[in-house]
């Protein structure tokens, strides 16, 4: 008879886990935005090119630099920091200088997220909270669309490799988003563009179509709660609708309201981010009502002509509350927890 | 029968089965060890007491030990042999506890004499009751409560239905699904026992799917006319909780801190069921319980009648273990516990011996931490509806108080779907153990001063003194 050669090892049970661990559902978030990225590629070429590799590399350069700076085992195999990168350069314009790229995507990774204690712990969704800033930062810029050239992929317009700190000169060429067009100048976008992305907009906002493909797939693998979207949309298509019939000359269609600016890119991508969302299902359900509530009053009765970002932070600072007010109802009680 | 049955409760997980490789194997006979060790603890409530002495000789199935008080249950010899001694042994707990020490007779037929019998039709329940209490039966499912506790109407409660939990939602283990496949008629004796000790109407025995052979071979042998039914449900850990079997089957909810009682159910394991309708009859009392011995660890997987006592070492030298073997825990991998020795025996709560290799246990023990990142997968895994992720911030504060309070850490019954889901692989499950620990101790140590300050008033010595005893 064999007689053990080894300690037993002694653990508390469950002795079986299920596999899923936060770098491979990171992972499957930047899988799932490849398809909207290589049409980004696709449409603004070179630019977009651009724009995402610094925008990746400074949000994952930051996240390394401050892991090594304050001590800790660096944090940058866990995906997160790409994911930021990647969806903060979903949502600036193409023609944007690089060094703007550069400066907000430290300032996500740096004061959106590594502020309040890194993965997990941030308030804020990271790549929102580096796009608000730029927005405050350099309004001119970040509201500039040049018309996508037709040498996009040999040429980069002058405005994107302006030198660091110095006021970038736009091509002279220039559109009006979809958006700024409906509330300024009363322009309605052709839906079938709209759905395909062939409007003018930010670098991954265009396509709605891959949107939902991308999202669709983190549904399907359960790394996306399809509530959140799903309320925004609903909540969006109702509120614009009712205010379409009430006068249907001054407020857009809901149709128009869902394929236009960043709402697709939002409600799937960024309203949906794990850490920023509420954990209850009824609790995302109110959140996403919440969102798509914002967005349609910023868009019809703000300054502005794209809400989704603002709605989205706004929405992030409610979800403690949320939280807090919905809880589970426990097995064998008639009450909520506290 | 109703087939691909949707009664099933809300949120739960669904880990592998990994019930191949034993499903299939039938029942056998395991060897007498050398030295068999009956722990005189192996159920919730006081030690039994020993009525043997060292050196006496015992016949297997005579009884060794008697309860202690009502919440208390007896013990058999699970051989002929001669008491060694009576002494500590290490048990799962990890405190060392005393237990019967028995040489069994290398050369004896190990025959078990028959006792006093007790009829289901013309018992009435007090007798039913003692008679379980005589037998030694405890839940076999792994939660080891005495049965006839559960029996015994209070006064002002009732009963209407007795559910007989045959889900056995553990991965690995396969001893319910064999017990009901090759002893249902011990099944059917054992109901109306409990049917008549309760006063229950009707009894609805609860399956998984993934035993369909089992549902049809119990459906197929349920008494004419007997108010029994044979329901599957599907597979979904964990269904053999008692509150979501009864969720399940009756749609009721015990409430929180209750019993099945208070809905006026009952729920016993389809193994304890067999059992008590095994052993009434012919006045017995249980010496050996069915153990699945497997998992990758294990060379010669199966489903044994192992002797209680049997140590681990013996069942792992007999069953053979693989080169590598590193973590061998009783019951099934989310509720087992891991055991420190290979001295602890076999007892009547141990439904399976597991063994894994490094390659099972190695993934879990280096698995990265992540912050929590507020993905909502517990909550939806829990299946009393907590909130693990805010318990578990709570437990690494040490906000022990505040758990319980605001957050029902008490209802928590420790399934360990949290840590299952978790993908930051945060301890959740882990955590709430040590949260309850430490909360129980607390109340504990909280009594033991309010005692403390009543004890110089000369009226009340007596009782102080016997507190005193008490603590002591």
């Amino acid at each position: 008879m064999k007689r053990l050669a080894k300690i037993l090892d002694i653990r508390s049970s469950p002795h079986v886990a299920s596999g899923q661990s936060v770098d491979v559902i990171m992972f499957n978030v930047v899988l799932a935005l490849l398809p909207v990225t290589a049409f980004a590629v696709y449409t603004f070429g070179l630019a977009a090119i651009l724009t995402l590799a610094t925008a990746v590399a400074s949000c994952v350069g930051t996240e390394y630099a401050l892991c090594r700076f304050t001590g800790r085992e660096t944090s940058i195999g866990d995906w997160s920091s790409t994911v930021t990168g990647i969806l903060y350069g979903l949502t600036l314009p193409p023609s944007l200088a690089l060094w703007m790229v550069a400066v907000g995507g430290i300032i996500a990774v740096s004061l959106g997220k590594f502020l309040f204690g890194g993965l997990g712990y941030n308030p804020f969704n990271p790549a929102l909270v580096g796009r608000t800033v730029l927005q405050a930062t350099f309004p001119v810029a970040m509201t500039n669309w040049p018309a996508t050239p037709v040498d996009r992929f040999t040429s980069v317009p002058s405005s994107t490799l302006a030198w660091p700190f110095t006021e970038p000169a736009y091509d002279a060429v220039s559109t009006a988003t979809p958006l700024a067009s409906w509330k300024f100048e009363q322009e309605m976008t052709d839906t079938g563009d709209l759905l395909l992305g062939t409007v003018s907009g930010s670098v991954g906002e265009t396509c709605t179509l891959l949107i939902l493909l991308g999202g669709l797939y983190l549904v399907a693998r359960r790394m996306m709660n399809w509530r959140i979207p799903v309320a925004i949309l609903l909540t969006v298509a109702l509120f614009s609708g009712l205010l379409n019939l009430s006068n249907p000359k001054h407020y857009a269609d809901p149709l128009f309201m869902w394929l236009s600016g960043g709402l697709m890119l939002g409600s799937v991508f960024m309203a949906t981010d794990m850490v920023g969302c509420p954990m209850t299902h009824p609790g995302c359900v109110l959140y996403g009502i919440l969102i798509g509530v914002l967005v349609v009053v910023i868009r019809v009765w703000g300054g502005m002509p794209e809400g989704v970002m603002y709605a989205i932070l706004l929405g992030n600072a409610a979800s403690p509350l949320i939280d807090n007010w919905i809880q589970p109802r426990v097995y064998g009680t008639t009450g909520n927890q506290s | 029968m109703t087939l691909f049955s949707r009664k099933t409760f809300a949120h739960g997980i669904h880990p592998p089965g990994l019930k191949d490789d034993t499903k299939g194997l039938p029942i056998r006979q395991f060897p007498f060890a050398p030295v068999l060790v009956v722990p005189l603890s192996q159920h919730i409530g006081k030690p039994a007491v020993p009525v043997v002495r060292e050196g006496q000789e015992v016949i297997r199935g005579q009884c060794i030990a008697q309860p202690d008080g009502f919440l208390s249950v007896a013990m058999h010899a699970p051989a002929s042999g001669v008491v060694r001694r009576i002494g500590l042994t290490p048990s799962i707990t990890g405190r060392m506890t005393s237990g019967i020490f028995i040489d069994p007779f290398p050369a004896s037929t190990q025959e078990v004499p028959e006792g006093t019998p007790c009829d289901a039709a013309t018992a009435n329940p007090e007798e039913i009751v003692a008679a379980i209490q005589q037998a030694g039966v405890v839940g076999l499912g792994g939660a080891g409560f005495p049965t006839h506790a559960k029996l015994k109407m209070p006064e002002g409660k009732s009963v209407d239905t007795l559910l007989v939990n045959g889900a056995e939602c553990e991965p690995y283990l396969t001893t319910d699904h064999r017990v009901m496949l090759e002893h249902s008629d011990d099944v059917f004796a054992g109901i109306p026992y409990l049917m008549r000790a309760t006063g229950a109407t009707r009894t609805i025995i609860g399956v998984e799917a993934n035993k369909l052979d089992a549902a049809a071979v119990l459906n197929a042998a349920i008494p004419d006319g007997a108010p029994i039914t044979v329901e599957t449900l599907p597979v979904k850990y964990p269904q053999g909780a008692e509150k979501m079997l009864i969720k399940a089957l009756l749609g009721r909810e015990v409430p929180s801190g209750g019993f099945p009682l208070d809905v006026h159910a009952i729920c016993t394991n389809v193994t304890t069921t067999a059992e008590i309708g095994r052993l009434l009859p012919r006045g017995l009392g249980i010496q050996e319980r069915v153990v699945t011995i497997g998992g990758p660890g294990i060379k010669n997987k199966g489903n044994y009648r192992v002797p209680i006592g049997t140590p681990l070492r013996f069942v792992l030298e007999w069953a053979g273990m693989e080169e590598n073997l590193t973590r061998v825990f009783l019951g099934g991998p989310m509720m087992g516990q891991a055991v420190s020795s290979l001295d602890i025996p076999i007892t009547k709560g141990s439904s399976g011996v597991i063994g894994f290799t490094s390659c099972e246990s190695s993934p879990l023990n280096d698995s990265k931490h992540y912050p929590c990142i507020r993905c909502g997968y517990c909550v939806d895994a829990c299946p009393i509806f907590l909130n693990p992720s805010q318990l578990g911030l709570l437990a690494e504060n040490g906000e022990y108080l505040r758990m319980s309070e605001d957050f029902h850490l008490m209802d928590c019954f420790e399934c360990g779907c949290c840590t299952f889901v978790c993908p930051s692989h945060i301890q959740l499950v882990q955590h709430f153990r040590i949260a309850k620990a430490a909360l129980r101790k607390a109340k504990v140590e909280a009594k033991a001063k309010d005692d403390a300050k009543d004890e110089p008033k000369p009226k009340d010595e007596p009782k102080a003194e016997a507190k005193a005893k008490m603590l002591a």
